[in-house]
């Protein structure tokens, strides 16, 4: 009969094990999120050197250390075009787009309390793609410039997703009110654009839908400055909401109780990411899969706490869409297939595989 | 008698049926406070009311002499602490996620080493220690009861109110449970406000029992003086026979009394 002091003793041995344990699991995940910041420096050294003006690596990055150090080698101008002005803001704004939709779908994932929630669930790409076809076919523009179907885009998006918040808001902000209100005004875009379509003729049809397919090839240093700029802004505030985001995910009664105003905090996190998604969408278009399943895939691996899973998102999505789009500018030599085709083809396997082999295949039940 | 919690006139509705008429309360300080009654009678939505995730329509409620309809959410969060009678499972926290969450109202932006101790210091008290990396969705009921009892204690509030907390429960568990609660309310000079199904554990284990019916109390006191005939007649509209274990009483229900509405 062991006595009340030894059992004491041996469950405090207990505890220090399990303690070890947590402290293990919290440094893995560190782990992981250092190999992903690793992953997406490695694929970014990598793909620079690829496409399809003929260069050699040296070249590539003795152009990149010019661009540092002026004057340090002699450089061919077209391979310091390329590189710097095509490649490289490619590049760049892949990771800005990437990391921007896998947060933002993390963060509406947790706020709706729905793991089907992503950056498009409040009708954001339909709103935006309205905002496409009446540039095209109606000739109905926000602005003049190289910038018009970004521009119409851009507020189109944002008109619709903020009609859906207000909506919802006046109606106690409830996550199904928003979803609801959010399919239902889709429907109305998507009729709208189908009407337009309908009406378009050929060429106009083919903006409409090579934007509704979503490519990043036009991205250059002034969109990155802006797509950059917001996303400074946005990112630090979902950032800061991490204990409310976790809160937020066992519901709303308990996230109140525990000190959370949960309605703000939704309000707060939609409006937020919906500007972010919606300066994204203006300019790559319609890459919806990313923001779906980078979430996923980082709370597969890491779990629900989102101080890593919000980093972990960003750089899952980052890369997710850096990789798909190096794909689609090499794979059929000088012809540039759309990212969000690439994307869906290569994602969606590896989401497959995760779901089939994932640990916790039934966290969504 | 000091009084932890007074609601005075509270009233709230629901859709425009008014579940809360008038409602007084008043509860002391260190008790367990079970409140019981029929389905609809408004024990879940006084609870609510109690911690603002209802908002009532008018009244007063203060908790420690502070006005609850008038605090700020996170001190309102370091006065009472809510234990639901289950929780959103649709995300995989761990268990120990799971308590640190409880830490919130105390936090500013990141949390400290100080409250991950607290919830060990927790996790410990209730014995599921070895739970803490387990996801809260794998565990069985009475252990994510277990876990969110220790959410509401890393909370360190002087008040914690249960929803049905035996509601899903097997008898073990739900002893277990009320036990634990027993245990806390003594040591730690808490006060627990239940709202309780099983009669039989509401007056096993509680110093004072509020019987509601319809928004109102119809009868409160010592369980053995609330736990009559009479008023299970009145408010649950059945006949039962109350005998007496070790001065507790407890109820055997016999018949149904036909609906007189």
């Amino acid at each position: 009969m062991p006595s009340y002091r030894n059992i004491k003793r041996s469950r405090t041995g207990k505890m220090v094990q399990i303690q070890e344990a947590h402290s293990h699991a919290v440094w893995k995940k560190v782990l992981f999120l250092t190999g992903l910041t690793g992953l997406l420096i490695f694929a970014t050294a990598v793909i620079i050197t690829l496409g399809q003006v003929p260069m050699s690596v040296p070249d590539v990055y003795r152009t990149l250390v010019n661009r540092l150090v002026p004057g340090l080698f002699s450089i061919n101008d077209l391979i310091d075009h390329v590189i710097w002005h095509i490649r490289f803001p490619l590049i760049v704004g892949a990771l800005i787009a990437g990391f921007g939709l896998g947060i933002c779908g993390c963060v509406m994932q947790a706020v709706l309390k729905n793991p089907m929630a992503s950056p498009f669930t409040l009708g954001i790409s339909s709103g935006a793609h309205f905002g496409i076809s009446i540039a095209a076919v109606l000739g109905i523009t926000i602005l003049d410039g190289p910038y018009f179907l970004v521009a119409n885009a851009f507020l189109c998006a944002l008109l619709c997703s903020g009609f859906i918040i207000a909506l919802s808001a006046l109606k106690g902000a409830s996550s199904e009110t928003l979803i609801l209100a959010g399919i239902a005004v889709n429907y109305l875009f998507q009729a709208a654009n189908q009407f337009l379509s309908y009406i378009a003729d050929d060429e106009q049809r083919t903006v409409m839908s090579s934007w509704g397919m979503g490519s990043l090839s036009d991205l250059n240093w002034h969109s990155i400055w802006f797509m950059g700029g917001i996303a400074l802004i946005c990112i630090p505030v979902l950032c800061s909401k991490t204990w409310d985001l976790n809160l937020m995910t066992v519901g709303d009664e308990s996230a109140k109780s525990m000190g959370v105003d949960a309605n703000f905090i939704r309000i707060l996190v939609m409006v937020v990411s919906s500007l972010l998604v919606a300066a994204i969408v203006a300019f790559i278009g319609v890459i919806g899969f990313v923001g779906l399943v980078a979430p996923h895939i980082g709370r597969m691996i890491l779990g629900n706490d989102h101080k890593y899973l919000i980093p972990a998102s960003g750089g899952i999505g980052g890369a997710l869409l850096l990789i798909a789009n190096a794909v689609s500018m090499n794979l059929l030599g000088s012809v540039v297939l759309p990212t969000g085709i690439i994307m869906s083809i290569l994602g969606v396997p590896l989401f497959m595989y995760l779901i089939l082999k994932g640990k916790r295949r039934e966290f969504w039940s | 008698m000091i009084s932890k919690l007074v609601i005075k006139n509270l009233c709230f509705s629901y859709n425009g049926t008014q579940v809360l008429h008038d409602f007084f309360m008043a509860i002391g300080d260190g008790q367990i406070v079970s409140i019981v009654g029929p389905n609809g009678s408004g024990k879940s939505t006084l609870i609510k009311c109690i911690d603002r995730i209802l908002v009532p329509s008018s009244g007063g409620i203060t908790v420690d002499r502070c006005d609850v309809l008038k605090m700020d959410r996170k001190a309102l969060a370091r006065k009472i602490a809510y234990v639901p009678q289950n929780s959103l499972r649709l995300f995989p926290n761990t268990v120990f996620d799971v308590v640190l969450m409880g830490r919130r109202p105390y936090l500013a932006w990141k949390g400290g080493k100080k409250d991950e101790e607290k919830v060990w210091e927790v996790l410990y008290l209730l014995g599921i220690e070895a739970l803490a990396l387990v996801p809260f969705t794998e565990l069985s009921g009475g252990q994510q009861q277990k876990v969110l009892i220790a959410r509401a204690l890393a909370q360190e509030t002087g008040l914690i109110l249960l929803d049905e907390p035996t509601s899903n429960l097997d008898i073990w568990h739900q002893i277990d449970v009320m036990e634990i609660l027993r245990t806390l309310v003594r040591k730690q000079r808490l006060t627990a406000i239940i709202a309780i199904h099983d009669l039989n554990m509401a007056a096993r284990y509680s110093d004072r029992v509020m019987m509601m019916k319809r928004g109102k109390i119809v009868a409160k006191g010592l369980p053995c003086d609330v736990m009559t005939g009479e008023n299970l007649e009145t408010v649950y509209g059945i006949k039962a026979n109350i005998r007496f274990s070790d001065d507790i009483p407890f109820v055997i229900p016999l018949a149904r009394i036909p609906d007189k509405n």
